[in-house]
This record gives C-alpha cells, sequence and structure tokens, in this order.
C-alpha cells in the first residue's frame, strides 16, 4: 500500500481485547485524538483467544506487521488469567518469526487499559514509524519462475 | 469383464517409507494386484516417463504420488500424471505438506547443498563437487565424451497441492498399512468424500483414539517440557501429563497412537485436523496453553520454552512448507549451482 506519493504506508492489524485495548481505541476516538490510519483493528473477547494462527494467517494475507493488546497483567484480565496466556503463547510466537527471518519489530504484544488512550496512539505512532523504516513484508518472496 | 482401474504411485523427494506401507499391507496386497492394474511405479517396475506420456489424457484412474515437490523433474512428472489420471492422491505428509524434507526450508538452498555435500561428518569430498545442471563426462577409452544432464533443484520445498491440483490427501509418514487399506476401500467401492478431503484417517485429535487417554488430567499443567531422550517417561501415564511434549491434542487420529504404545511422544505426522490453518501456530497457542507460570515469571518461561531444543522441527516436523510462512524470509535463488561441468 502506498499514499498519493508513493511512500510506503504499512498495514497493521490489531487484535484488541474487548475490556480493555478496545475500549482505549474507542477513548481515543471521542477523545478526539489523532493517529495514522494504517491500523484495522479487529476486537476480540480476550488477547488469551488471539491463536497465533490468526497472527500467522494476517501476515500471509500481506499485513506488514500485527500489533495483540490486553489488559495489564497481573489483575486486569477480564478473565481472570486470559492475558497471561497470551503472554506464553507470543513469546513462543516470538521465536518463530525469528527462525523464519521475521523482523521482531512486526510483532507487538501490549498491555493498554482503558484508560490508556494516549498510550494506544503511542504505540500505533511508533509501530507505523518502525514499519515505514523496515518497509513492506514479503515472506513469499518470488522464488520460484 | 470392465477393464480394471489403473493406478500410477509415484515419489518425488520422499524417503521410501511410503512404498514401504504399500509393501506392509502384506496378504491383503494379493487383493490389490486383483483389483487393479499398477501402469507405473518406478520404485518397483520398469516403466519409464514415455510409457505414462502414451497413455491417453485422464486414462490413469488414480495416481499416488508421495514426497515433496523439490526438483524440477518432480515438477514435471507430476504435471504430466495430473493430466493423466482422474483422481490425484497426495500420499504421505511429505507430499501432503512437505514432511521431513521441507524443514529444509529454512535455509536457502546454497546452504542445504553446501551442508548436504560439504560439511557433514559423513561426507568425504575433496573436490568440492556440487550439483549441476550438465556434466560432461570424458571417457577416454572410447575416445567420447557423454552429457548428463541432471534434474534442477527448486529454491524451496513444495508440498504437492501448490504444483498441481489434489483431489484427497492420505495422511502418515508413513501412512499406516490400515490407513491406506481403508482409503483404498474408498476409492475402489467408489464411495468418495468431497474434494481436498483426507481419506483413511479420522477427523478426531490422536488423544482420542490412544490409550492414554484416560489417565489425561481434565487441565493438563506442566512446569517443564522433557525429552524422550532425557528423561524415561513412566508407563501407562498420559506423556503430556508427565510434561513430555506430546502432539497427540493438536494431530489427526487415524494411527491408532501407535508411536505412544512404544513410549513415544506423537510428533504430529498425521497432521492438522480439519479446521486447524497451521499446524505450528495452533502447536504454540496449546504450548503457551499448558505452561503453568505467570507472566512475572519472565525466567521461568524462557527457561521452560528453551528445554524445547529443535523447536521448529517440534511445532513443524512434518509440515514447515505447508505453514502460513512456508519458508524462511528472503531465501534466493541458488548461486552454487553451475550450468555446465566437465570432468
Amino acid at each position: 500500500m502506498s499514499d498519493s506519493k508513493g511512500e510506503f504506508e504499512p498495514k497493521i492489524v490489531v487484535y484488541a481485547c474487548n475490556w480493555c485495548t478496545y475500549a482505549a481505541t474507542d477513548l481515543a476516538g471521542t477523545s478526539r485524538m489523532s493517529y495514522p490510519p494504517n491500523v484495522r483493528i479487529i476486537r476480540v473477547m480476550c488477547s488469551g483467544r488471539v491463536d497465533p494462527q490468526f497472527v500467522l494467517q494476517a501476515f500471509a494475507d500481506g499485513a506488514d506487521g500485527v500489533i495483540v493488546a490486553g489488559c495489564h497483567p497481573p489483575a486486569d484480565c477480564h478473565y481472570i488469567e486470559g492475558n497471561y496466556k497470551a503472554y506464553r503463547r507470543f513469546e513462543l510466537f516470538r521465536k518463530l518469526l525469528e527462525t523464519m527471518g521475521i523482523e521482531q519489530e512486526r510483532f507487538r504484544l501490549e498491555w493498554i487499559s482503558a484508560a490508556e488512550a494516549s498510550r494506544w496512539v503511542q504505540v500505533v505512532n511508533e509501530m507505523v514509524a518502525q514499519l515505514k523504516k523496515l518497509g513492506p513484508l514479503k515472506p513469499n518472496l518470488e522464488v520460484r519462475e | 469383464m470392465s477393464e480394471k482401474p489403473k493406478v500410477a504411485w509415484y515419489w518425488c523427494a520422499s524417503c521410501g517409507g511410503c512404498e514401504e506401507s504399500f509393501v506392509d499391507l502384506a496378504e491383503r496386497l494379493l487383493k490389490v494386484f486383483e483389483a487393479v492394474d499398477i501402469v507405473f511405479c518406478p520404485v518397483a517396475m520398469d516403466f519409464k516417463r514415455e510409457d505414462v506420456e502414451k497413455l491417453p489424457d485422464g486414462s490413469i484412474t488414480v495416481a499416488l504420488i508421495n514426497g515433496g515437490i523439490r526438483l524440477k523433474e518432480h515438477e514435471e512428472m507430476v504435471k504430466l500424471l495430473r493430466k493423466k489420471s482422474k483422481i490425484v492422491i497426495a500420499y504421505g505428509a511429505c507430499s501432503a505438506w512437505g514432511g521431513i524434507p521441507g524443514l529444509a526450508n529454512l535455509y536457502n538452498l546454497d546452504e542445504a547443498l553446501e551442508r548436504k555435500y560439504l560439511e557433514v561428518p559423513t561426507i568425504e569430498n575433496p573436490k568440492e563437487v556440487l550439483p549441476t545442471k550438465k556434466i560432461i563426462v570424458n571417457i577416454p577409452e572410447a575416445k567420447m565424451k557423454a552429457e548428463l544432464e541432471l534434474p534442477e533443484p527448486l529454491p524451496v520445498l513444495l508440498p504437492l497441492d501448490k504444483v498441481i491440483d489434489v483431489d484427497y490427501y492420505i495422511p502418515g509418514c508413513p501412512p499406516t498399512p490400515d490407513v491406506f487399506w481403508n482409503a483404498l476401500q474408498a476409492l475402489l467401492s467408489g464411495n468418495l468424500p468431497p474434494k481436498g478431503a483426507i481419506v483413511g484417517a479420522s477427523n478426531r485429535s490422536l488423544c482420542d483414539e490412544c490409550s492414554l487417554n484416560e489417565t489425561k488430567p481434565e487441565k493438563v499443567l506442566v512446569k517443564e517440557f522433557k525429552r524422550p531422550d532425557k528423561a524415561k517417561p513412566e508407563p501407562n501415564k498420559c506423556l503430556l501429563a508427565q510434561g513430555f511434549l506430546c502432539m497427540g491434542p493438536v494431530t489427526r487420529g487415524g494411527c491408532t497412537a501407535l508411536c505412544i504404545k512404544g513410549n513415544m511422544p506423537c510428533t504430529g505426522c498425521f497432521g492438522l485436523l480439519d479446521g486447524i490453518v497451521d499446524y505450528g501456530g495452533k502447536a504454540i497457542s496449546y504450548f503457551g496453553s499448558i505452561l503453568d507460570y505467570s507472566p512475572v515469571e519472565e525466567k521461568e518461561i524462557k527457561k521452560a520454552f528453551d528445554g524445547i531444543p529443535d523447536w521448529i522441527g517440534t511445532i513443524y516436523r512434518y509440515s514447515l512448507a505447508a505453514s502460513k510462512l512456508s519458508h524462511k524470509a528472503g531465501i534466493k535463488k541458488p548461486k552454487r549451482i553451475k550450468e555446465v561441468v566437465e570432468i
């Protein structure tokens, strides 16, 4: 994707937990904070619901970066320990990205509470800047004629 | 009497274990020969490519293809077989998802060739001979030169369905004779599942048919991952509950848990259940769920995961080439394969 000037505009898929991060994105909107339009937010009930397969699918379908965001550990999770589960999964998932030659900056696991609209804006700004530096993700390079 | 159905059997990048599973049908093999005509089978019979080319299009009833697609030759042959066959079956894990040879997709082909032909401790290759596209051999006695053309490798290994249209899959590394027999029965009786289905195996996870399933606790929680070569499993107790990384929960059943009967945790050769799109992704999800630490115990979590040594080989042992990422990013065309070499 690129804008009218031809500059690369990264696509970022965000899996946001219903109880904290999605509320934060909502708050950012109602507080009229501005942030880059590169994010596509998918609301999930809990960060613990996000299967690493979803992230792989997003990358395979053309996302340049993925953010999984949920409630702060240890005690904010609406489902007691969903964020714990997400943490353990994505700890291992990062090792997969590393082995497959995909830059670590393309994936972020973030804890953003319902009140942290400014934190949400900051995360998006940072990620967009990082991905612009890295350029588009092409895991499936043209290896065949 | 109507003509018997024609069967072709071809191997690509595979170890020969799939053919072995055919031989292991034992007495049932005679029934197979009674029922079908084998028109092409390079592993056992002397048929040539020309023999297949001469057949009319669509005249082969079933083509069974095992092994991943690693060479141009494989690619050409499976395309030819696709044209000549009514039904094409990806036979075994390599053909269906890349299998063990698919793990080479973690490397550039140059690295893989160097490893295979120069570095491995068992190889002696002082002249550093690597595969080339064409070799010209001087034969002084006959005062002539002979030209040998070798099939060129593809930059990565591809599962069969990334090269041609595949009708059915028979899973396993190799498929057990019973699984093959079930699939064969389904094919011969014409009682065929919808296209793209797995035939011969079940759509329940392996745990469902494992004899140790009764001892599996309702909630599996482990503090560390054990390896079967470092720790001895207790007999008759769920291996997963003991901390051995058994891929049973995310693997398709159908093999009757043979490895577990031999005290070996499942490695996942029957592959994905319906509804799973990426075997490794699902495996990560499951490892994360059973590890019994809170996130504040970061060191312990890291340590537990570091206890899985070849962990890509654990989560993608048979399916890396068919995974969402399929190969390491940035794999390039090989540089070290020369066009012509004269010896």
